[in-house]
C-alpha cells in the first residue's frame, strides 16, 4: 500500500490533504471535526493583530455559480479574517496542537505592513506550538482596502520585505500565500524566495462578482442592495491555479521552492494533478464547504489506490513529474498530428460534435451519411483541435488519435515527419533560429 | 370496503367514494419548478435533435427545454405553441415513449430519456395558468371558413386560420368542443377539466365561433358549406365503430369502448357509473387499454383484454401495456371472440377461439376457451362514416375507408380540406391531427390570400 505521509518544509502530516485557511478552520470545534474526519492538517483561519476584532458583514457572505444539477462550480466570498479574539484563537490553537500532535497545524497571519506588528504577533503564535505560519498576502477583498492581504501580495517588494521580517523573527517555517490577482505569478514567488520564504502556497481567491440580481440590479452577494467584489474559489478556478503552480515550479529562479497547491481541489485526482505539477501538498476549502469534511476519505483512498496502480510508493515518486512537460508554446512539436475519431458504438448521435465543428470550427464532422444521421470525422478537414472531444457528452466516445510517422495527413497532403520540430525552426517564423531547409 | 365491491353484473358504487378521486387523479403529476429544472438540465441541446424529428408537429424541443432551464417558461410555452397550439394536451396524452422520448439520445445513452412530455406540460401549464396569450388575430381578411368537428385537428386549423385573419365557424355535433380530448381519452390523463380549459385558451384568440349540436348530414350538408364559405375543413373524426361479427353481439352488456369512455369522461359522479364485475375488452389499441384500466379503476374485479394477435402486434405502446398490467389488467393474446354467452338477454360470458399465424394469415385453431364476463367492450377500431358526406354533389374521393388528401390536406373537392383521424395516412394520434389541421390552415390561407 502506498505511503502518503507528507513532509512539507519539515511539517509532517499523515496525508497531504490540508484544509486551507478559511471558515472551516476558524475555531477548535471545526478543526477537531476535521481531524476526526481524517484531514492531514489545517491552516488556521487568518489571525490579525491584537485589538478589537474584525467585523464581518451581517448579510450574505457568499455568492456562487452552478453547473448542471446545481453542482456548485465556483464560490465567492466577502468574509474577512477571523472575527474572534486573538487570545481565544491562540488558546484553541495551542489546545488542538497538543491534542493532535501528528497533524499539521499552520497559522495564517495578516497584520499591517509594519515590522513591529509582525514582531508582536510571531512570538504569540510560536508559543502555541504551531508548526508554521502562512502569510496571507492574497485576500482580495476588504482587508486589501486597509493595505493588507492582496494589497501586499500585488507588490513584490512588500512580499520580500514582510517575508524577511518574519524569517528574522521566528524559528517557524514561513509559507507565503500568493494572490492570483496579478499579471505574472512568477514575480511575487521570486520575491517570496528572496525574502527567505520556506514555501509559497497558491492560489488565494480571484477577485470576482458572481452574478447580478436582475430585479434589484445589485451584484451578488447583495448587502442591502450593494455588492463588493469577493474572492472566487472552487472547481472553476482550478485551471488558473494549476497554471500558476506550474509557472513557479518551472521558473529557474524559483525551481525547487516548495509549493502548497490550492485552488478548486475537490477529489484525489485534483490533488494528484497539483502535486504532479510540483506542489508538495494541497489545501482544500470549497469542496469541504460544499460536501463536509468526509470528502477527505475519498481523497485519501483514491490517491493511495492510484499510487498503488501506478507503482508510486511515496508521494515524492510523482511530485513534480509533470513539471518538465510544461513548456512554452514555441517548443511544442508541430510534427505531432492528431485526428479526431468517433467510436460509433459509443456515439449517441446528439450531433453536438458536428454543430460545434460546423458552426464554429473546421467543418470536419458529418451529420448525415447516405441519408442517415451519422457523425464521422472528415480527416481531410480535421485539424485535430479537440473541440469535439470537449463537447461530446459521452466520455471516451471521441478520442484524438495521433498519426504515426510516415502516415499521410489527408488535410495537408503531407507525410507525417518522424522528427520533432517546433516553431523556433519553422520556415514561416521570421525569427527562426535555424534557417529552413 | 364498499358494500358493492363484489356486486354481480354491471353495478355502480363498487368503491368507497374517496377511492374514485384517488383512482382518477393525474397519472403523471405535474413537475414543480425544482423538478422541471433538474430534468431540463439533462437535455443535451442536440443538433437537429432526434426528438424534434420524431414529433409530428416538429416542436423545437431542445429550445423549449433550454428556455425552461434558463428560467423562461413563458418563452418555452411560446416555442411549443408556435408549432402546436394543443401542446398542453399533447404533453398529457402523447405516447412520448414511441415519439420524442424514444428518439431522445439519452434513451440511447442510458435508457432514461429526458421527460420531454412532462417538461412540455410544465411550460404550457405555466402559460395557461397565467392566462398568457401569445397570438393575436390577424387583420380581418373577410374570408369565412367552415370547419366540421371541434376536435384537435379542427381546433388547430381554426386557431391558425384566425391568426391569419380569417373568420371561422366550427360545426360540432356534440354538446362540447374538444373531440376525443373531451370524449375519448382516459380521465386520469387529463383530469380537472383540462380539455375545456384548453378549448377556451385556443378560442380566446377570437374570430372563431362554435355551433354545437350541428351534425354534418343531419343539420347541414357539405354542399351548403361549400356554397356559403370560402373554404371548408373536415375534421370529423371517426364516427363508426367496427363490429365484432360474433354471435350474441347485441346482448345487454356488450358495448362500444368509446361510448363507455365518453360516458365516463362526462360523468359528474363516478360512483354512480356502473361497471361489470368481470369485464372483457376486445382489442389491442389505446382505446382497449383506456377502457380496461378505467374499468379496473371503477372497481371491476377482473378485467381482461383479449387480443387476436401477439403482444408485438398491439397498437398500444409497451408503456401502455405495462400501465394496464400495473393496474391489474390481464392481457391475453392470440384469442378472437366467437360467441357471446347470453342468459336472460344479458351477457354472462364470452367464448373465444385461439388463433395463430399460418403462412402470414391469422386463422382460428379450432380450440376455444370461455371466460366469464358481465360486461364486454368492443375496442377493435373505429371507422370513418362517409354517409353524412352524401348529397354533396361530387363525392369526395375515399381510400381505405377514409378521406384521401394530398400533402397539404386538400381533398379531391375544390375548397375542401380535411385532417385528423378521418383522413388516410394519419396515425390516429392527437399530435398528428394537430399537425394536419395546422398545415391545412396554412394551405387554405395560401389558397385564399395567395
Amino acid at each position: 500500500m502506498a505511503d502518503i505521509r507528507n513532509n512539507f518544509v519539515g511539517i509532517k502530516s499523515p496525508n497531504p490533504f490540508w484544509l486551507a485557511s478559511a471558515p472551516p478552520t476558524d475555531k477548535e470545534y471545526n478543526v477537531v471535526r476535521a481531524f476526526k474526519a481524517g484531514w492531514g492538517g489545517v491552516v488556521w483561519k487568518t489571525l490579525g493583530e491584537e485589538g478589537p476584532p474584525i467585523v464581518n458583514v451581517n448579510g450574505p457572505r457568499y455568492g456562487a455559480i452552478w453547473g448542471a444539477d446545481r453542482r456548485l462550480l465556483g464560490l465567492n466570498n466577502i468574509e474577512l479574517i477571523t472575527d474572534r479574539e486573538l487570545q481565544t484563537n491562540l488558546r484553541e490553537i495551542k489546545q488542538v496542537k497538543r491534542d493532535w500532535p501528528d497533524r499539521a497545524l499552520v497559522v495564517s497571519l495578516m497584520v499591517p505592513c509594519e515590522e513591529n506588528a509582525w514582531k508582536a504577533i510571531l512570538p504569540l503564535v510560536e508559543e502555541t506550538g504551531a508548526d508554521g505560519i502562512e502569510l496571507n498576502f492574497g485576500c482580495p477583498h476588504g482587508m486589501s482596502e486597509r493595505g493588507m492581504g492582496s494589497a501586499v501580495g500585488q507588490v513584490p517588494e512588500y512580499i520580500e520585505m514582510v517575508t524577511r521580517w518574519c524569517k528574522q523573527n521566528t524559528r517557524m517555517p514561513v509559507i507565503v500565500k500568493l494572490t492570483p490577482n496579478i499579471t505574472d505569478i512568477r514575480y511575487p514567488a521570486r520575491a517570496a524566495k528572496h525574502g527567505g520564504a520556506d514555501a509559497v502556497s497558491l492560489i488565494n481567491t480571484v477577485s470576482s462578482i458572481t452574478s447580478v440580481d436582475l430585479d434589484t440590479f445589485s451584484p451578488e452577494p447583495s448587502i442591502d442592495g450593494k455588492g463588493s467584489h469577493g474572492g472566487y474559489c472552487g472547481p472553476a478556478v482550478k485551471p488558473i491555479a494549476l497554471n500558476m503552480v506550474a509557472e513557479i515550479a518551472r521558473d529557474p529562479e524559483t525551481a525547487g521552492l516548495p509549493i502548497s497547491g490550492i485552488g478548486g481541489v475537490t477529489t484525489w485526482r485534483d490533488a494528484a494533478e497539483f502535486m504532479a505539477l510540483g506542489a508538495g501538498n494541497v489545501q482544500v476549502c470549497t469542496a469541504a464547504m460544499t460536501y463536509g469534511f468526509k470528502i477527505v476519505q475519498e481523497m485519501i483512498e483514491g490517491l493511495k489506490n492510484w499510487m498503488d496502480e501506478k507503482g508510486h510508493a511515496r508521494l515524492e515518486d510523482f511530485i513534480g513529474r509533470a513539471t518538465p512537460n510544461v513548456t512554452d508554446w514555441q517548443y511544442l512539436n508541430l510534427n505531432y498530428v492528431t485526428k479526431a475519431h468517433i467510436d460509433q458504438d459509443l456515439c449517441i448521435k446528439c450531433g453536438r460534435c458536428h454543430i460545434a465543428c460546423e458552426d464554429t470550427s473546421h467543418q470536419a464532422i458529418t451529420a448525415m451519411v447516405d441519408g442517415a444521421r451519422h457523425f464521422e470525422v472528415i480527416e481531410e478537414e480535421c485539424v485535430g483541435c479537440n473541440l469535439c472531444v470537449n463537447v461530446c457528452p459521452v466520455e471516451g466516445c471521441i478520442t484524438m488519435q495521433p498519426l504515426a510517422a510516415g502516415a499521410l495527413d489527408k488535410r495537408t497532403g503531407k507525410i507525417v515527419e518522424p522528427v520533432y520540430a517546433n516553431w523556433t525552426t519553422h520556415p514561416n517564423n521570421p525569427a527562426a533560429k535555424i534557417a529552413a531547409e | 370496503m364498499a358494500d358493492g365491491r363484489y356486486a354481480a353484473g354491471i353495478a355502480a358504487g363498487r368503491l368507497d367514494s374517496a377511492q374514485y378521486a384517488e383512482n382518477f387523479s393525474d397519472l403523471h403529476p405535474p413537475f414543480d419548478q425544482h423538478e422541471a429544472l433538474v430534468e431540463a438540465d439533462r437535455c443535451y441541446f442536440c443538433y437537429d435533435a432526434p426528438c424534434m424529428q420524431a414529433c409530428p408537429t416538429s416542436i423545437d424541443i431542445p429550445l423549449f427545454i433550454r428556455q425552461i432551464a434558463t428560467g423562461n417558461p413563458l418563452g418555452s410555452a411560446k416555442t411549443i405553441f408556435d408549432q402546436n397550439i394543443l401542446g398542453g394536451m399533447c404533453a398529457r396524452v402523447c405516447p412520448t415513449e414511441t415519439l420524442c422520448e424514444e428518439a431522445c439520445v439519452r434513451e440511447a445513452a442510458e435508457g432514461k430519456p429526458v421527460q420531454i412530455g412532462r417538461l412540455q406540460r410544465y411550460a404550457t401549464d405555466t402559460a395557461m395558468a397565467r392566462g398568457r396569450q401569445f397570438y393575436e388575430r390577424g387583420t380581418p381578411t373577410g374570408k369565412r371558413i367552415a370547419v366540421v368537428g371541434a376536435g384537435p385537428a379542427s381546433l388547430a386549423c381554426a386557431h391558425r386560420l384566425s391568426m391569419h385573419g380569417h373568420e371561422v365557424t366550427i360545426f360540432e355535433a356534440k354538446p362540447k368542443a374538444g373531440g376525443l380530448n373531451e370524449y375519448g381519452i382516459a380521465a386520469y390523463k387529463t383530469p380537472d377539466g383540462f380539455a375545456q380549459a384548453e378549448v377556451d385558451y385556443i378560442l380566446s384568440i377570437g374570430g372563431i365561433t362554435i355551433e354545437n349540436g350541428k351534425a354534418l348530414g343531419r343539420d347541414f350538408a357539405l354542399a351548403d358549406l361549400t356554397a356559403n364559405y370560402d373554404a371548408v375543413f373536415l375534421g370529423a373524426g371517426l364516427a363508426g365503430v367496427n363490429a365484432l361479427r360474433a354471435q350474441g353481439e347485441d346482448a345487454a352488456g356488450v358495448e362500444n369502448a368509446v361510448d363507455f369512455i365518453a360516458t365516463l369522461r362526462q360523468a359528474d359522479d363516478l360512483s354512480k357509473l356502473p361497471v361489470g364485475r368481470n369485464v372483457i375488452v376486445i382489442g389491442g389499441g389505446m382505446t382497449a387499454i383506456d377502457a380496461a384500466i378505467q374499468s379496473k379503476l371503477l372497481g371491476a374485479e377482473q378485467v381482461t383484454i383479449c387480443y387476436r394477435r401477439g403482444r408485438e402486434h398491439m397498437n398500444a405502446s409497451e408503456y401502455e401495456q405495462e400501465l394496464a398490467a400495473a393496474n391489474g389488467v390481464v392481457i391475453r393474446h392470440w384469442l378472437q371472440p366467437r360467441r357471446v354467452i347470453v342468459e336472460n338477454g344479458k351477457a354472462v360470458g364470452l367464448e373465444l377461439e385461439y388463433t395463430a399465424l399460418r403462412d402470414g394469415r391469422l386463422v382460428g385453431t379450432g380450440e376455444a376457451v370461455t371466460l366469464e364476463a358481465d360486461q364486454i367492450f368492443k375496442a377493435i377500431g373505429q371507422s370513418f362514416d362517409p354517409v353524412p358526406l352524401n348529397g354533396s354533389g361530387n363525392a369526395i374521393e375515399m381510400e381505405a375507408g377514409r378521406i384521401r388528401v394530398d400533402a397539404e390536406g386538400r381533398t379531391s373537392l375544390p375548397k375542401v380540406w380535411a385532417g385528423g383521424d378521418c383522413v388516410l395516412g394519419g396515425d390516429d394520434l392527437t399530435v398528428s391531427a394537430v399537425a394536419q389541421g395546422r398545415d391545412a390552415a396554412e394551405s387554405i390561407h395560401r389558397t385564399l390570400v395567395g
